[in-house]
């Protein structure tokens, strides 16, 4: 690993990576006051960091080369280690009667700002999940998640901004938005494959941000809409630290309904059809599954939860607008799932905790927060595709006695 | 008339900036069929490289023209080193793996560099020296067109035919060719695909820095964002024309310039952004192929 050959190519690399990164991190031009600014120490920096990270990645690199020839070789069979506590009932079911322990108690025993990031993280899980079912299941990559999000936090804001509906009215008005958007959406992308879908659900999800910010009389352009009011229940008010209990646990039945209803539909006839489309198209086809239906039902089943949990965002900021609904919220949501693992609830879910919450806990890492999300989408790619829980394909094994 | 010449004019200056950009798109799609995110990104490095050496030397107290030549030389240089590390890291391990895999790739990388130069350098707009000097010739039409327009016309034309000269009489513009078509086939007969990948991200990455620095001097300011927006419209040029086609790209630029110039200027200047994207749709639905591009029948 060592040996002068290896040094040698990490000298090369660091020399490299020296000479690349030195305009723009070492030299800072102020035009206004004429001045130079030269930040040497950063040279040194990037040349040991990048000496010592080539040797990682090589690494790594030879580590999944190994593992890709293991798979070829065909001893790729072993069961990875949480789909094993998933299909023990003895560890899943007490492991699971903690989370949910954990879950209830979480605001009793926390502050008040710890149970608002928690919200906010349970917020992501409902959208990485809602995601999940149109990247990870049905294989479309949507970069304009972000749009139904906006849509149901609009729904909320306008509708009682203009006819005082309540919240409890309008979370199910803002689901049905969401669906309907997606289908919207759905329609003109029908035909387009994997990297134009790509592009065009950007587009559409900067056209609904860019009408938002521009169209004063209908959304109030840039300024946003502000005192939205909280939820209540059935006409009580609560005080400040009680909504964000509240709050939180709207969030948290909304989060167990969403696991369920995906978790049904992942195995229903529709789940597989999306898994199948997802493999291959013209065979799914070719299998007698109806491309336009199936393709429809997976926009507008994603959107769905993006409109719902929309409502419960500008229902718990009390304040939106458009700069809350740019593209980068959709990298983020697309972040937590492949961080997670596409195509597996748990590990949407575990992604979502962990890229909502570490950022909190890290202050001090807080601006370099979207350059580790962009290293992180290429490492995890480069490195591990099926992310931290890896969703195990349903297989079928014979066993020696049952074929004989 | 005055009017519709000035707006001509505009129309044709956005889209040889488009065009620029849009060569480095259409070049990578024809050869691995992917969508590089991080090109608006390398456009934006080269401008920002540029805005660097030049405000260097001009401290030192450099001629104009000189400044000029060696910020634009080091920009291309630079891009074109970023093009090729970009593709290396995060590209070429991916050759196998499933398209999704190395767009979500893409667009990882395009969120580092964009966060890498925010954090090195500043957030803020930073106004761009004017370098190209003004020409006495054009006093007369100077209200309609500036001279920075007329060398990014020059330069631009000038691009295209060394790069079609490139692909269409050089070695490596032959196997850059094969491998587009068949890169396997490409590998038996000898070609070195990785070179020619490299290469094609090299010279992408070159030309999209001559557009980054032209327009830089044209707007006379950048920040760390310029690169998404230009990416994106100068993809939709790329499937305008025909992706993987170079001629196709080229026109697909001036369309998308001329329609967006004709579209601020007689209607609404609040939508333009819109526009772009509402064109990129209908395109896709209606002739997904693009003008210049042959439409494919998907092989089983």
């Amino acid at each position: 690993m060592f040996n002068r050959e290896e040094i040698k190519k990490s000298f090369l690399v660091s020399l490299w990576f020296m000479f690349l990164t030195f305009p723009i991190m070492v030299i800072r031009v102020n035009t206004i006051y004429n001045r130079v600014e030269w930040r040497w120490d950063r040279l040194l920096m990037i040349g040991i960091g990048s000496f010592l990270l080539s040797f990682v990645w090589r690494y790594f690199i030879k580590r999944k080369e190994a593992g890709i020839q293991k798979a070829d070789a065909g001893d790729g069979n072993e069961t990875p280690l949480v789909q094993r506590i998933l299909t023990t009932p003895k560890i899943y079911y007490p492991s699971l009667a903690v989370i949910v322990a954990l879950a209830v108690a979480f605001p009793f025993i926390s502050s008040m700002y710890q149970t608002n990031i928690m919200t906010t993280a349970l917020i992501y899980v409902m959208l990485g999940l809602g995601i999940n079912i149109v990247v990870g299941l049905a294989g479309l990559l949507d970069l304009g998640y972000v749009a139904f999000y906006a849509v149901g936090a609009y729904a909320y804001a306008l509708l009682n901004y203009h006819y005082q509906l309540s919240f409890w009215i309008v979370l199910p008005i803002g689901a049905a938005l969401g669906a309907l958007f997606g289908i919207l959406l759905g329609f003109p992308v029908l035909r387009l494959r994997g990297d134009y879908l790509a592009i065009v659900t950007l587009g559409f999800g900067e056209i609904i941000r860019l009408v938002l910010e521009n169209w004063n009389a209908f959304s109030f352009g840039p300024s946003g809409i502000a005192n939205i009011p909280r939820p209540g229940f059935f006409g009580f008010k609560f005080s400040l630290p009680e909504v964000t209990i509240y709050i939180y646990f709207v969030m948290l039945v909304l989060v167990v309904f969403t696991i369920f209803v995906v978790n049904r539909l992942e195995n229903s006839r529709i789940g597989r059809a999306w898994i199948a489309l997802r493999e291959d198209e013209v065979a799914c086809q070719a299998m007698g599954i109806d491309k336009t239906r199936t393709k429809l039902t997976a926009f507008s089943l994603g959107a769905t939860w993006a409109g719902m949990v929309g409502v419960v965002f500008a229902a718990k900021t009390t304040f939106i607008n458009p700069a809350s609904f740019t593209i980068w919220e959709s990298i983020i949501i697309l972040c937590v799932v492949v961080l997670g693992g596409m195509g597996s609830i748990l590990g949407v879910i575990l992604g979502a905790l962990v890229l909502i919450l570490l950022p909190e806990y890290l202050r001090a890492f807080s601006e370099y927060r979207m350059l580790i999300f962009g290293t992180m989408l290429v490492l995890m790619m480069v490195f591990r595709p099926g992310g931290i829980v890896t969703n195990v394909r349903r297989t079928y094994k014979f066993k020696a006695e049952d074929a004989g | 008339m005055e009017y519709f010449l000035e707006l001509f004019l505009g129309g044709l200056t956005r889209g040889s900036i488009y065009a620029l950009i849009a060569l480095g798109y259409t070049m990578v799609y024809g050869i691995i069929q992917l969508i590089n995110f991080a090109h608006g990104e390398i456009y934006m490095i080269g401008a920002f490289t540029a805005l660097i050496v030049s405000g260097v030397l001009s401290m030192m107290g450099w001629p104009t023209l000189a400044i000029l030549v060696i910020a634009a030389f080091v920009a291309v240089v630079y891009s074109a080193a970023y093009g090729y590390t970009v593709e290396k890291i995060a590209y070429k391990p991916l050759r196998q793996a499933p398209r999704l895999s190395a767009l979500i790739s893409a667009i990882g990388m395009s969120l580092f560099l964009q966060n890498y130069v925010l954090l090195a350098q500043t957030s803020d707009f930073l106004p761009y020296p004017g370098l190209i000097p003004d020409f006495q010739w054009l006093k007369p039409w100077e209200h309609v067109v500036r001279s920075t327009e007329v060398v990014i016309y020059l330069t631009t034309t000038t691009v295209m035919v060394l790069l079609t000269i490139l692909i269409k009489f050089t070695k490596i513009g032959k196997a850059m060719r094969a491998t587009a078509q068949d890169r396997a086939m490409a590998m038996l007969v000898g070609v070195d695909v990785n070179r020619v990948i490299s290469m094609t991200f090299i010279v992408g990455s070159a030309t999209a820095a001559i557009g980054g620095v032209l327009i830089a001097s044209h707007i006379g300011q950048i920040n760390f964002y310029i690169g998404f927006i230009a990416g994106i419209k100068a993809f939709v040029a790329a499937v305008l024309g025909g992706i993987g086609s170079i001629p196709g790209a080229v026109l697909g630029s001036l369309v998308l310039g001329w329609t967006e110039s004709f579209f601020t200027g007689y209607i609404s200047s609040d939508y333009e952004d819109v526009f772009a994207f509402i064109f990129l749709v209908l395109i896709l639905i209606f002739r997904p192929a693009g003008i210049l591009g042959r439409s494919e029948s998907q092989k089983v």
